[in-house]
């Protein structure tokens, strides 16, 4: 290793195709830009205006928005480079990230990939063969039975060895799919059955392994890289435990609360795994950790960068994708092991598109307002979205990575909490919220996390929804008041120096006033705005539902900067900092036409209101009582209905034929049928009664 | 243009008194537009509500623009004048103009708790007056109609005239023909000659079960033929939009109907003339208009600067003064209001035959540029005697009266103090047609003041009794006096004065240049026009 050190540098590459989209496609072009390496961004038909393409010096449509027509699609990808002399791929995560095939196929056309071994790949793929290879390399495993022998007799045997708890998993599964806890041996035979029916149906194969389940486990996991001269290392590990629906939401790094000894473990039996494959490149090496007795075993190898790979470098001040760019040249790894060092603490926040109170479901829409902290040395926003773009059906919903660090947890921590805070969203759900409580919940501030932790803390980490603060009813009200009076003055006829473009509610001899109202859920606020002295100083009183006097504010002082609003943004809103009781509140307030809502941010809380639709009925369907006439003169076609009927509004009562053309009479609303008046063939002059006909509001 | 010095003394002991009068005076008229603002008795407007039916104040407040101002029209319309148990607030009848889809339409709106919406003889006069504006100044009008038509104890006061009830649609009519457009909303009953306003506009509006519309009302029809038929059936929604085509869009509520009403303004396709005039940037003037109570007081015979009254008006207190040094006791110059340029003719001091003539001059040049006038009324009249009688007085005096009648430029006229005898028509009374006029509720209107036409009816009865040979002793003469004094005292009191619209409302003096801007502004919906005087007597 100390003569490869000594080797002369290899150039980077030139122009490198990242075959990626998204926070980590921009991730990659941050560094290669940095690094005067061209980028060449391949896209889908749905990402033709993503944040990836313009941030490329080159993009490329190769298909339709679902990924197996585009980002999946090897042929297209190859073919891209070749157009645009890339000289080699950045997979990212995800996709063809881990595909053997696809690396190998690369490989025979002689293009490089950013990325370990094909061989490697394929080892780590299959989750029983990684294990055994593991066990080899002396890596603690999981106690547990990953052999072919699928026979439940004998697999019940293996897990009566192993001892209860015991996990089943599918051999091919992932995200949690297949996996079955079994607390009891009498439930064996149960689970196992259940288990393999999802397989199958998930993976279309129902092998499965059988393994120590852990009451407590923590995930943690050792980001390694290695060479091409022999080097390999690793930049300490990060937990991830805190995961919702086996996918993680939370990581930090390092790990809290480890022993030293632990640590040092880890980090070797990583470097030791990687070499056990002859791994080249950036991976990670994933263990399931026993909370109490720190005990770790392998669960996998993740043989590509991480979504949360930026915590790593926050706390070892490293560029992963510098680093992976150097190896893929054939370079020595920039740092070896006793060069890298962890300083500080740092976080990683995922913030999806989806919403925690409905099971996580996934979001999609459009993003009417997007606000971010300020990035800075402490702060990174890892993203592919802004403000106006879609979060689509079509790609995982995650709208950025918040990357935080501090000098230590706690430090970090309070550093993830404010820019949580400056976190602004309007147009989909998101988890900010949750995040937020999930920051400050007290076992997690102590760093109490296991994977079963949002489990363990459903009360406090989804409470039920509050009445909002009254200073964000009011600056719901005037906000909207604002900007409504705001919208019309601009249309005033003779512009806005004429002076009925005021928007002071301007009356002779009295105050003006003006009501507006605003819902939050099943509470309803009617808010009184009077013009105390002139535009922006108002008195204020708002009413519940049932009329009565919730909340006053005299001399509310207010100033309101409209949003510039992003591009293509629907976003419009403004920043009201309103003077009330004293207390000065700078909000940004968000009105969404997609679903007449209002959302102020005020002091790091978000509350959404609506508007009241205004439903005025249709005239068209309220139509005149008693009968049913002929537009004109006409012939009967057809009677569909006999008297008695009861039909609903809309229902085709007569077919008439006139001037050619064939007319259907529908029921102006629900009612029933008294009597018809014609048959098949009558012709009828225009404006008699077709069928006489009682309306259900007429009898009520 | 020169800015006018602030001469005000806040502290001095004068200021503080007329201070306080002023105070005094604007509490209690706030205190009676509050009242009229109301409308029926709580009874009535509780009645109202409970049908689904918005409060006329709530439905004027959503037919114009959020936020939007609105300058109402004789508040105080009707005030004492049938009487305590008669009370028909605001003449039963909100009228403003007000900005709906960025357009200044002119609003009427019937107010149905009072007096169910019928039609008193102010009910009448207040119409009139709207659609007189409307005209001038070519508003769009809206009306909102909820009346049960002419009020039948009333009809010799209601009916026959030429400025009667029938005066109404033939507006519609006549403004319909001159472009004006005329939108009505039918939100309750709509009876009798009251169904010619939705009948007789370009567009109408009508909400299902609650507007109705016909010649006659089922009992009348009954009378007339026997036939027994409910209201709905005779005029409702679904007759006039379906069978009838008396009304042409059908609407669900009152919110409904409004929303419709916005849309019809928003599909006039209504252009401001622009350009009229060299239109500058606002500014707000450069004292405090709640000054102008400590200025001027509530008492008459206590003289002030009028320009310190103009520099808490016009932009920046500048005023381009004309003849600054001759006939000084009427101030005269250019300035401006909110960007735009006025002529101000403003009274500072008796009319002399210089003033008289100063105003004349100044007034053709204000018609020659087609700058809008703006007249600042406190006079006790015309300088009287041998002297002014000498100097032609009377001729000069009918120079300013003929000038003020001819010129054709939007005029407005504020009434800040007395207004008397023919100082009134010199400074363009009602009587000469300004485009607007209010009064400050310190003001007095009458022929002359209380103790002036006491003294010379004393005089002439003093005369007739000397010649008769009889005494008058002084105890009787005051006797005398006394109710005379009272009742000039309150029949020049402006609330009497706009009770029987000889104003278009009393005003806050802090509100003068909101007040002005907007009808200026408003007033620019006509073109202003070319005037060609009369024969000035030289």
């Amino acid at each position: 290793a100390a003569a490869a050190a000594e080797a002369p540098r290899k150039p980077l590459f030139d122009k490198v195709l990242i075959a990626n989209r998204g926070e980590i496609a921009c991730r990659v072009i941050a560094t290669a830009r940095r690094l005067g390496i061209k980028t060449v961004a391949v896209y889908s038909a749905a990402d033709a205006s993503s944040m990836h393409v313009r941030l490329a010096d080159e993009a490329y449509l190769i298909g339709e928005a679902a990924a197996s027509e585009s980002y999946l699609r090897a042929d297209k990808i190859i073919e891209v480079v070749r157009r645009s002399g890339a000289q080699a791929i950045h997979p990212g995560y995800g996709f063809l990230s881990e595909n053997a095939a696809f690396a190998e196929r690369l490989a025979a056309e002689g293009i490089a990939f950013i990325g370990p071994p094909s061989a490697a790949m394929r080892s780590m793929g299959s989750k029983s063969e990684s294990k055994r290879i593991m066990q080899a390399a002396g890596v603690p495993v999981v106690p547990g039975y990953h052999g072919d022998n699928q026979d439940a007799g004998f697999l019940r045997q293996q897990a009566d060895q192993i001892g209860y708890p015991v996990l089943i998993k599918a051999v091919l599964g992932g995200g949690g799919k297949g996996m079955r806890i079994v607390e009891r041996a009498e439930d064996f035979e149960a689970m196992l059955d259940s288990s393999r029916r999802e397989a199958l149906k998930s993976f279309g194969d129902d092998k499965v392994l059988v393994e120590k389940y852990l009451s407590r486990p923590r995930h943690v996991e050792v980001q390694v890289f290695a060479d091409t001269l022999g080097n390999a290392v690793h930049l300490f590990e990060r937990d991830c435990s805190v995961q919702r629906r086996h996918q993680k939401i939370i990581e930090e790094a390092p790990a809290p609360d480890l022993l030293p000894e632990v640590r040092r473990q880890l980090g070797e039996k990583a470097v030791a795994a990687a070499r056990a494959v002859g791994y080249v490149g950036a991976g990670t090496v994933e263990f399931i950790m026993d909370d109490a007795s720190q005990q770790f075993y392998f669960m996998e190898m993740n043989t590509r960068l991480q979504v949360e790979h930026p915590v790593t470098e926050m706390v070892t001040g490293t560029d992963l994708v510098q680093w992976q760019l150097e190896v893929a040249a054939g370079n020595r790894l920039p740092q070896l092991q006793d060069e890298i060092a962890c300083t500080g603490h740092a976080f990683e926040a995922r913030i999806y598109a989806e919403n925690p109170d409905n099971g996580f479901l996934p979001d999609t829409g459009r993003l009417v307002h997007l606000a971010t902290p300020a990035p800075s040395a402490d702060v990174r926003v890892e993203t592919g979205v802004q403000a106006g773009d879609a979060i689509s059906v079509h790609y995982d919903p995650m709208i950025a990575k918040l990357v935080v660090r501090g000098a230590d947890r706690q430090a970090a921590l309070r550093v993830l909490r404010k820019a949580l805070a400056e976190y602004e969203v309007v147009g989909l759900h998101t988890n900010i919220g949750f995040l937020r409580r999930l920051a400050q919940s007290p076992d997690f501030v102590a760093a109490r996390v296991e994977t079963g932790f949002i489990d363990k803390h459903v009360a406090e980490l989804f409470p039920p929804a509050a009445r909002p603060a009254m200073p964000a009813v009011v600056q719901a009200a005037l906000a909207a008041i604002i900007d409504s009076n705001t919208r019309a003055a601009r249309a005033t006829a003779g512009g806005a120096a004429s002076p009925w473009a005021a928007v002071d509610s301007f009356r002779i001899n009295a105050l003006g006033a003006q009501t507006t109202t605003v819902l939050f859920g099943d509470h309803r606020f009617d808010v009184r705005v009077t013009v105390a002295a002139g535009a922006g100083v108002y008195q204020v009183a708002v009413a519940d539902g049932s009329g009565a006097v919730v909340g006053r504010f005299g001399d509310v002082r207010t100033q309101w900067t409209p949003l510039p609003g992003g591009v293509g943004s629907s976003a419009n809103g403004g920043r009201l900092s309103a003077l009330l009781d004293g207390c000065l509140h700078r909000s940004n307030v968000v009105f969404s036409a997609k679903d007449a809502s209002i959302s102020v941010f005020d002091h790091g809380e978000v509350a959404v209101f609506k508007l009241p639709a205004a439903h005025y009925g249709d005239d068209a369907a309220a139509a005149g009582p008693g009968s049913v006439t002929a537009p004109m003169s006409c012939k009967i076609v057809q009677v569909l209905v006999e008297p008695g009927a009861a039909v609903g509004q809309g229902a085709p009562l007569v077919v008439l034929e006139a001037m050619k053309m064939e007319h259907t009479i529908k029921a102006p609303r629900a009612g029933k049928v008294v009597e018809v008046y014609y048959k098949v063939g009558d012709l009828v002059d225009e404006g008699k009664s077709l069928v006489a006909f009682e309306d259900d509001a007429e009898s009520t | 243009m020169t800015v006018i010095g602030n001469t005000v003394e806040p502290k001095s002991a004068q200021f503080q008194e007329n201070a306080r009068g002023m105070a005094a005076a604007v509490g209690e008229l706030e205190a009676a537009v509050g009242r009229a603002a109301l409308g029926g008795s709580e009874q009535a407007r509780a009645k109202h509500v409970a049908r689904g039916k918005l409060l006329p104040r709530d439905r004027v407040g959503r037919l114009l623009d959020p936020g939007s101002p609105f300058l109402e029209l004789s508040q105080l319309a009707g005030h004492g004048l049938y009487g305590e148990a008669d009370n028909v607030a605001g003449g039963g009848v909100i009228t403003g103009i007000g900005r709906v889809r960025g357009v200044e339409c002119m609003v009427v709106a019937n107010d149905a708790t009072v007096k169910g919406g019928t039609y008193y003889p102010v009910t009448v006069k207040k119409h009139l007056r709207a659609q007189e504006i409307a005209r001038e100044n070519r508003l769009p009008c809206v009306y909102l109609v909820d009346s049960g038509g002419a009020n039948l104890p009333h009809q010799a006061e209601v009916f026959p005239d030429r400025e009667h009830f029938g005066r109404i649609f033939f507006n519609q009519a006549t403004m319909s023909a001159a472009g004006i457009p005329q939108i009505a909303a039918v939100m309750g009953s709509c009876t009798a000659g009251g169904a010619y306003v939705p009948a007789m506009a370009d567009e109408s509006i009508i909400v299902r079960r609650q507007g109705t519309i016909f010649l006659a009302g089922p009992p009348l029809v009954k009378a007339a033929t026997g036939e027994v038929v409910s209201a709905e059936d005779l005029g409702g929604g679904d007759l006039h939009c379906r069978t009838s085509g008396v009304t042409d869009h059908y609407a669900t509520s009152d919110a409904h109907a409004l929303e419709l009403a916005r849309e019809a303004v928003g599909s006039l396709n209504w252009r401001k003339p622009t350009q009229q005039l060299a239109l500058q940037a606002a500014e707000e003037p450069l004292y405090d208009a709640g000054e102008l109570g400590g200025i001027v007081g509530t008492n008459l015979r206590r003289p002030f600067d009028v320009r310190q009254v103009i520099a808490r008006i016009v932009d920046g207190s500048r005023l381009h003064e004309f003849k600054r040094l001759y006939g000084t006791t009427l101030v005269t110059g250019f300035a401006h209001v909110a960007g735009q340029p006025v002529g101000i003719v403003a009274n500072n001091g008796i009319l002399f035959s210089e003033s008289a003539q100063k105003g004349a001059h100044f007034i053709e040049l204000c018609a020659q540029r087609g700058i809008p006038l703006v007249f600042l009324q406190n006079i006790t009249g015309f300088m009287v005697g041998s002297s002014a009688e000498a100097g032609g007085i009377a001729k000069h005096g009918a120079k300013l009266v003929a000038a003020v009648a001819c010129a054709r430029v939007p005029k407005f006229t504020f009434l800040i103090g007395g207004s008397f005898g023919a100082g009134n028509y010199g400074m363009c009374g009602r009587a000469y047609s300004p485009r607007f006029l209010w009064m400050w509720p310190n003001a007095r209107i009458s022929v002359m003041g209380g103790e002036q036409a006491a003294s010379v009816l004393a005089q002439v009865r003093r005369d007739a009794l000397a010649h008769r040979g009889q005494d008058w002793p002084a105890a009787d003469e005051e006797r005398f006096k006394a109710p005379l004094t009272a009742k000039y005292e309150a029949e020049g009191h402006p609330f009497y004065a706009s009770a029987r619209l000889w104003d278009d409302g009393v005003i806050r003096p802090s509100d003068t240049r909101r007040t002005l801007a907007l009808a200026l502004s408003a007033a620019l919906n006509a073109p202003i026009e070319k005037t060609d005087f009369g024969v000035f007597r030289m």
